[in-house]
């Protein structure tokens, strides 16, 4: 159909798609460390299907997988209301087990399983293009991208169906309940999403970096957006951003594919980590920045205000030396919030006194709130 | 003159965006049971905080009779609200008490028979000596305030920052709470609580401190407790109020 | 069974082996008390994934192989990785789990990109990095154990000495800030401890599995006391008895590999704990539920009310 190289940006895009729609709700309901557990219990899920199975290809690997997601959700909440132990401790004993588990099975029975433990934890997207799907004698193209491509249009479909509940449950959970939209049901069918969109991804980028394609993008456009749709457009694009970044990354470096890609993610996170427009360190300083120097114009002109009230005297002039004991800063610090002052055209200065403008006593008006 | 047990000066702090403190100018004389009260975002809490060091200000400057905050930690106590730390912790009653000792032992050193006793005669003073090694998830919430009124007391402090001591406590801890704290003030000690229930401010106290992002009134009890310092305060809430601070003088 | 610990105390490598699980046993299960306690369970997980890329990037630094040069580039990368996790948290909106789950990935999936590098390079000797991922408990020789035993004396010590401090700081920070303690530095000091022990783990279960050693032995041993010290004892105790016994299962069952075998012991004594500890355990508390109804019922008491 395409080239080698075509078909992987594509199956690796379609991956961070998928991804990156259901992490969205992950990270606003602040459950991103469940991908983490989910995609890594879902190995045991495979391998007992395969058990069952005997085959690598059939479909039940998917469903055993998106099972064993779900006891992993259930079993770290049954392990949380015990009240013994706290959430997090609780999926930091349940995945590593499952996953323990599902690593000793694989080795014991390596003979019989074409599953290797690294594939599993690292992917290999560069092999995906050699598995066709071929029907009739007709290649259509890698397997892969067909079950990607589904389960992308499964998580497409939820959303775009369930957009209402998702919202209301991921915002006020109690208002849902009340609304008669259980947040049990939702926050489960989310999980299936969750657990099925890990078991397609991992086989092309492994389970550890299925996390950083659900939490980097959806983390980096929540920086950016406030509103829920855009926020997963944006996710969206992001991930294919990380997604095509990364192959480029790793063909240049003849590296790992998917650790690059998660290393583009990762990037991008750090660029709207400093830069992002209001929210990003960077806006963040200097707002602080601002609202320091706008503090100290204010308490100037209160000052002045009192004092004009309490003790006037004529013309209202007050020596700047007494003015700079009474506020107790320091004398640099008094210099540079005068001349701001003067230059806003808050203060007038006469020799070694000052005044109050209207202007600064509007400001001290506002300042104080009455 | 005497001097005062608090004086904070032009004390800012900012969270985020918003201030959520200005220009605190306030003055409290030793010996005096203190409210602090205002509406919820008053900026209560942040007050004691602040005092304490516990979050950064923007400007203003705290004294503790008459001398920087950072030199007279000896003579300060707190108490925070209950819900701050988590009770599930594995950890006795007694060995919580004895933390209020950590302080004045330093670094290294551990606590011995001495703390264990004076923990114990903290303990007895809040009528808990019997629960000692209680495990402190057994408690319950009345309790739980008993342990933390103990704990600050063990640290024979001159002034004390109480966080809502009267939070979800049962009637009859109310009052030995209240008790112990005018005890302390017959003892020349100053307490500075953060309340919000103003029907018992004018039984509890003698001094108020009113609030609202900025400061509304600090004085006397009679002096502003009145209607006009609550209107000023609560705004337009205090209509509701009103109805039920039947206590006002 | 008597062979077994012929074999434990006579068969050199097995003994090597054995006493390194138990050594980093008891010093992830005291460690990890403090990280459970303070509800940083997952920072565990993210500081081990995060050593990966430490251990590359030393590696391709310095071309030197030896464990202590490659723990050293796990420990500073665990902790760049915990300081980022904090500020990412602590600066922008981006919640906690957000930011523990960016830096594991990314911090991963980097280390992968250097490690395929690495594998690439024509001058490499680079076989053994892998190790890292899953651990090869059978690899270690006595060298390894005596660097994993000398950190772990060193952090223990340092556990005993600020012990008063690090009780102060995970009860109640703002109690200590008030007496004066800089809380932020105890706080660097116990962290820097936690890093410290994840990095002792790595070369037996590897960075995939390490925060379970961490927390599973802190967490069995919340059970069965409400002390502190004696919940640190426990931790250490059964840490310890999960890296022997894993370790032992590996060496004694073909194709066990020993970091997940580890995992599974600890995890069965987390469930025994929960089941069976006395006053906290699942069934303890439902047999005086059901005592409690029993009486209530002999009292006259109606059924489910």
């Amino acid at each position: 159909m395409f080239s080698p190289q075509v078909e992987i940006m594509l199956i690796a895009s379609v991956v961070a798609v998928a991804c990156a729609i259901v992490g969205v709700f992950l990270v606003l309901r602040s459950m991103a460390m469940m991908s983490d557990a989910i995609s890594h219990s879902v190995l045991l899920g495979i391998v007992l299907a395969f058990f069952l199975t005997r085959d690598l290809a059939s479909p039940a690997l998917i469903i055993g997988a998106a099972v064993m997601g779900l006891i992993t959700v259930f079993l770290v909440e049954m392990l949380h209301q015990t009240r013994l132990v706290y959430e997090d401790a609780a999926i930091g004993i349940v995945f590593p087990l499952l996953f323990s588990i599902a690593v000793i099975l694989i080795s014991r029975h390596a003979a019989n399983i074409h599953l290797d433990t690294d594939a599993v934890l690292l992917g290999e997207l560069a092999f995906a293009p050699f598995d066709r799907f071929i029907y009739q004698g007709v290649d259509l193209g890698p397997k892969a991208l067909y079950i990607m491509g589904a389960i992308l249009m499964v998580n497409i479909f939820f959303i775009t169906i369930f957009f209402k509940e998702l919202k209301i449950v991921t915002f006020d959970p109690q208002l849902a309940a009340v609304l008669g939209i259980s947040p049990v049901v939702v926050h489960y069918a989310l999980m299936s999403l969750v657990s099925i969109t890990a078991v397609g991804a991992f086989d092309a980028v492994g389970s550890i970096l299925v996390v950083a394609l659900m939490i980097a993008p959806p983390a980096t456009a929540y920086l950016l957006t406030d509103r829920l749709h855009i926020m997963i457009g944006l996710s969206a694009l992001l991930g294919v951003a990380s997604a095509l970044g990364g192959y480029a990354m790793a063909h240049y470096l003849d590296a790992s594919i998917a650790g690059s890609m998660a290393t583009v993610a990762g990037l991008i996170f750090a660029i709207a980590f400093l830069f992002a427009p209001g929210r990003g360190l960077l806006s963040v300083a200097k707002r602080r920045v601002e609202q320091r120097w706008n503090f100290a114009l204010v308490t100037l002109a209160i000052h002045l205000w009192h004092r004009e009230k309490l003790s006037p005297v004529v013309g209202n002039a007050y020596a700047i030396q007494e003015l700079r004991q009474h506020l107790r800063w320091s004398s640099t610090y008094f210099t540079s919030v005068m001349e701001r002052a003067l230059k806003q055209g808050l203060i007038a200065k006469r020799d070694q006194y000052v005044q109050l403008t209207e202007e600064g006593r509007n400001l001290a008006r506002e300042g104080q709130g009455f | 003159m005497p001097t005062n047990a608090l004086d904070v000066s032009d004390l800012t702090v900012a969270y985020k965006e918003k201030p959520v403190l200005w220009d605190i100018d306030l003055t409290v004389p030793p010996a005096v049971l203190l409210a602090v009260i205002g509406p919820n975002g008053a900026g209560k809490t942040t007050l004691i905080k602040s005092i304490l060091g516990l979050i950064p200000t923007v400007a203003g400057s705290v004294r503790i009779y008459g001398r920087p905050y950072k030199e007279q930690r000896k003579q300060v106590a707190y108490v925070p609200q209950r819900g701050t730390v988590d009770w599930d912790f594995p950890t006795s009653v007694l060995d919580v008490v004895t933390m209020g000792l950590y302080g004045t032992l330093g670094w290294l050193k551990r606590p011995g028979k001495k703390e264990k006793k004076l923990a114990m005669e903290a303990l007895e003073m809040v009528a808990m000596q019997d629960y000692a090694h209680r495990q402190i998830s057994q408690l319950s919430g009345g309790q739980q305030q008993r342990v933390f009124l103990a704990r600050a007391l063990v640290q024979q402090a001159e002034i004390y920052f109480m966080d809502e001591p009267f939070q979800g406590v049962d009637a009859m801890t109310e009052k030995a709470i209240l008790r112990l704290l005018k005890d302390l003030r017959s003892a020349g000690k100053t307490v500075i609580v953060v309340h919000h229930d103003l029907q018992t401010v004018p039984e509890y106290f003698d001094w108020v401190t009113l609030l609202n992002t900025r400061l509304v009134a600090n004085g006397p009890m009679e002096e502003v407790f009145t209607e006009a310092n609550l209107e000023k305060a609560y705004g337009g809430r205090f209509m509701q109020l009103k109805a039920t601070a039947r206590a006002l003088p | 069974m008597i062979e077994l610990f012929n074999n434990l105390f006579f068969d050199h490598t097995l003994r090597t082996v054995a006493l390194g699980a138990g050594a980093l046993g008891i010093v992830s299960g005291a460690l990890g008390s403090f990280a459970v306690l303070r509800r940083q369970s997952l920072l565990g997980d993210a500081i081990s994934h995060a050593a990966l890329p430490g251990i590359a990037l030393a590696f391709l630094l310095t071309g030197n192989k030896s464990a202590l040069v490659l723990l050293s580039g796990a420990a500073i990368a665990g902790a760049i990785a915990t300081w980022l996790v904090t500020n990412i948290a602590g600066l922008t909106r981006v919640k906690y789990d957000s930011a523990l789950g960016i830096i594991l990935s990314v911090f991963f999936g980097f280390g992968l990109v250097l490690l395929t590098y690495i594998q690439k390079q024509p001058n490499a000797n680079q076989a053994g990095l892998e190790k890292y991922l899953f651990g090869q408990a059978a690899a270690i020789v006595e060298k390894d154990v005596l660097i994993m035993a000398g950190l772990g004396l060193v952090a223990l010590f340092l556990l005993f000495l600020f012990w008063k401090e690090f009780k102060l700081l995970s009860f109640d920070r703002d109690f200590g800030t008030t007496m004066g303690y800089p809380m932020a530095l105890i706080d660097f000091v116990l962290t820097t401890l936690l890093v410290l022990a994840i990095v002792i783990g790595l070369q037996t279960v590897g960075v995939v599995l390490m925060s379970a050693m961490l927390i599973a032995p802190a967490v069995a041993a919340r059970q069965w006391t409400d002390n502190l010290a004696i919940m640190v004892l426990l931790a250490a105790f059964f840490g310890a008895l999960a890296g022997v016994s894993g370790t032992v299962a590996s060496s004694t069952i073909s194709r066990m590999p020993a970091g997940p075998a580890i995992v599974v012991a600890v995890s069965f004594l987390v469930v025994l704990s929960i089941l069976f500890a006395p006053r906290r355990g699942v069934i303890w508390q439902r047999g005086r539920d059901y005592l409690l109804r029993q009486r209530f019922r002999a009292l006259g008491g109606k059924k489910d009310v």
